[in-house]
């Protein structure tokens, strides 16, 4: 067993569960607290990489365009929950899957129109562009280790948003009673428009991180809304803490898996078929892990309180 | 009676038609490639290489007009089924041609050549095609995906490569290019990684892996938008000192206008690059250039030939496609200017043909582009062709 190969794996796997997180603690408070299914989440996501590289061309500074995607995101969301999802609400799941679905198509081909379909780049500045040897002998890239950072920030600022502001103490009431909140007299559409917006806001700043590892390009946040599904699903519906700790745990069994799966497999089934066979069991292990859980907890890991009884 | 006269006689006029009308309708061609998702932009590329084929041949072919229909297989194989079959059933096309993925070909063939429609790869070559599956009516203006690889174990062997490691996505063309680059060269593979396709994009965990292993050089097949996606990362690994890349298919003219920089002096085998010194291709890629403000990539230049061999044969046959025979026949002369020289077919209609060791420089204009280094393999065939029933 390679140690170092170990150590720098773990750190590969917070870096992918820190930025599902991002995506995932936006999408959890919309479903846990609107009962909403936003399937265009994704596409939040990939606004934020194509605003990003767009401002960061305008600005020529890659930190001055994150600055600038962040707010320009937030309104982003907060247009898209007035004009389109604030009349889903009342509507069933289904209504909701459908509209949302539409909305990842609107988005596509409205980005193939403005940006065209060949992808963008972002450009990194130079000191976020080299590694590091956080780890004596194994250099790490520099952005990845900014991705955990920044991801652990926002981590623990939510934390402390949700614990200890009244915006926090609503939005923790709200999932786990939403028509009480209503019937107290908070005012419940302005409270969901707020979350919206910062779900997406969230939403685009994971997705100007995972922009310059992953080019930005049209359909990029369907695939990783898959993922980010999951980790609602076995974190709890509705619960940041519960996102939190399932991203991590996603990031960690996908990576880790990925990498020394094949090794593992080695050991017990002929090479020839270890080799084919690590990469479809690899690819399914978060999943066995999601089934696992729905099977024991099926409320998730840590729903939030006045759920599941 | 006289009325069953009648009947019968405007049963036999309509019979007649087709045959009547065959001359002056136009020579249907189905184009299937990805134009949606990210692989978009090479369908784009491809098809813009078959418009100016169209128009290079002044819209007509033995006199008839050329009527191009392009579907979109959304880079899924069972949209790439369907949309054969609508061409097959509903277009009644003479010829389909495109195809950028081998598993959508895979899916797609059999509804193509079952019904008599001939079939040419503009792109994918996976080795049943080449091998035991081969048909009489599918064509290819491509390569079989072991070649490339082929041709880079050779180069590798050639620098003095002893410890290699690989990486390709998980799918039927990376398998062959993983098994092509296996089959010559010499040296230890160190380590193999098959990534989950088209859904991974994150290499971290396997670049982390090649950086522990210590290997030689590193060979990749990362086609479309996985290449510029794996070029980024691989540069801020900071790899590119200690472990040099070897590519094929993985950077092309779609991506090195994004990712030139990074990919700058990178080696890669092809059977044809756009400095390639034929006239045919010299008039491509000056046209191609002037009129889309782009190098053309491989899958424009072989979606090109594939207009230009269906336009040999039509000639060959002068407009008659209605006796498939000498059609068919017609086309395995190909009696055409590839760019890529003169095209010979094999036994299983997989070009024969050079490859090449190319490398990206950039242009007079300071555009990205690739030139060709040293020629690697002179008329090559692809191995599985021994096991192609055909003569």
């Amino acid at each position: 067993m390679n140690w170092l190969l170990l150590l720098e794996q773990i750190l590969n796997g917070f870096q992918l569960g820190l930025l599902l997180f991002l995506l995932a603690a936006g999408l959890t408070l919309v479903f846990g607290i609107m009962d909403m299914v936003n399937l265009a989440h994704g596409s939040l996501y990939m606004m934020g990489a194509y605003f990003c590289a767009t401002f960061t061309g305008w600005t020529g500074s890659f930190l001055l365009g994150a600055l600038l995607t962040l707010p320009a995101v937030f309104l982003l969301g907060i247009i898209v929950e007035v004009v389109a999802l604030r009349t889903l609400y009342a509507r069933d799941h289904l209504d909701q899957v459908m509209a949302t679905f539409g909305l990842i198509l609107f988005f596509n081909e409205a980005t193939r129109l403005i940006w065209g379909p060949i992808g963008l780049v972002i450009p990194l500045p130079d000191f976020l562009n080299q590694t590091v040897e956080i780890i004596p002998g194994a250099p790490y890239p520099a952005f990845r280790l900014a991705i955990i950072i920044v991801g652990f920030l926002i981590a623990g600022l939510l934390y402390l948003i949700v614990s200890r502001t009244k915006l926090g103490m609503l939005i923790r009431a709200g999932a786990s009673n939403r028509e009480m909140i209503g019937a107290l007299g908070i005012n419940i559409r302005l409270l969901f428009t707020l979350v919206f917006g910062l779900g997406a806001a969230l939403a685009g700043l994971a997705g100007l991180m995972a922009g310059p590892i992953l080019s930005v390009e049209i359909g990029m946040g369907e695939g990783i809304l898959i993922l980010t599904l999951v980790v609602i699903v076995i974190g709890g519906i509705g619960s940041i803490k519960g996102a939190f700790i399932a991203a991590i745990l996603i990031g960690l069994i996908d990576t880790v898996g990925r990498s020394f799966l094949p090794e593992i497999l080695d050991l017990i089934l002929p090479s020839q078929t270890a080799a084919t066979a690590a990469p479809a069991i690899s690819s399914m292990m978060i999943y066995l892990l999601m089934a696992l859980v729905l099977a024991i907890k099926p409320q998730g890991l840590f729903p939030p309180k006045g759920v599941g009884r | 009676m006289k009325k069953k006269f009648i009947s019968l006689i405007s049963a036999a006029a309509m019979m007649a038609v087709p045959a009547m009308a065959n001359a002056a309708d136009p020579v249907k061609i189905g184009f299937v490639t990805t134009l949606t998702t990210g692989a978009g932009a090479i369908g784009k590329d491809m098809r813009e290489a078959v418009d100016l084929a169209v128009i290079h041949l002044g819209g007509k072919m033995a006199g008839r007009d050329i009527d191009v229909i392009y579907e979109d297989d959304g880079f899924k194989p069972e949209i790439g089924k369907q949309k054969t079959d609508k061409l097959v059933k509903k277009d009644n096309v003479d010829f389909i041609a495109g195809y950028i993925w081998s598993h959508v070909l895979m899916a797609s063939y059999k509804s193509a050549v079952d019904s008599g429609t001939f079939l040419i790869s503009s792109n994918a070559g996976p080795s049943a095609l080449a091998g035991k599956l081969c048909h009489e009516n599918f064509f290819s203006t491509s390569w079989q995906n072991d070649q490339t690889p082929m041709a880079m174990g050779e180069v590798l062997n050639q620098r003095g490569v002893k410890r290699l490691y690989i990486m390709a996505p998980n799918y039927a063309a990376g398998k062959n290019m993983v098994t092509g680059v296996e089959r010559t060269f010499k040296g230890e593979i160190v380590g193999k990684d098959m990534t989950k396709f088209p859904a991974q994009l994150d290499f971290s965990a396997e670049l982390a892996k090649v950086r522990a292993a210590k290997p030689d050089a590193l060979f990749v097949f990362y086609p479309g938008k996985h290449g510029a996606q794996f070029m980024a990362q691989y540069a801020q690994a900071d790899l590119a000192t200690s472990v040099p890349l070897y590519t094929t298919f993985t950077i092309d003219s779609i991506s090195l206008p994004r990712i030139g920089e990074q990919a700058e002096g990178s080696l890669m085998t092809m059977f044809w690059s756009p400095d390639l010194d034929t006239p045919a291709n010299k008039r491509f890629v000056g046209d191609f250039i002037a009129k889309y403000g782009h190098y053309p990539s491989h899958y424009a230049a072989q979606s090109y030939d594939s207009i230009m061999l269906i336009n040999s044969a039509v000639e060959k046959v002068k407009g008659d496609l209605s006796n498939k025979d000498a059609v068919r026949a017609a086309l395995k002369a190909a009696e055409f200017e590839s760019v890529r020289g003169k095209l010979k077919f094999g036994n299983n209609n997989i070009p024969i043909q050079n490859f090449y060791l190319r490398q990206v420089v950039k242009d007079d204009k300071g555009q990205y582009t690739t030139k060709i280094v040293s020629t690697v393999y002179e008329d090559h065939q692809d191995t599985y062709a021994k096991e192609c029933k055909m003569k």
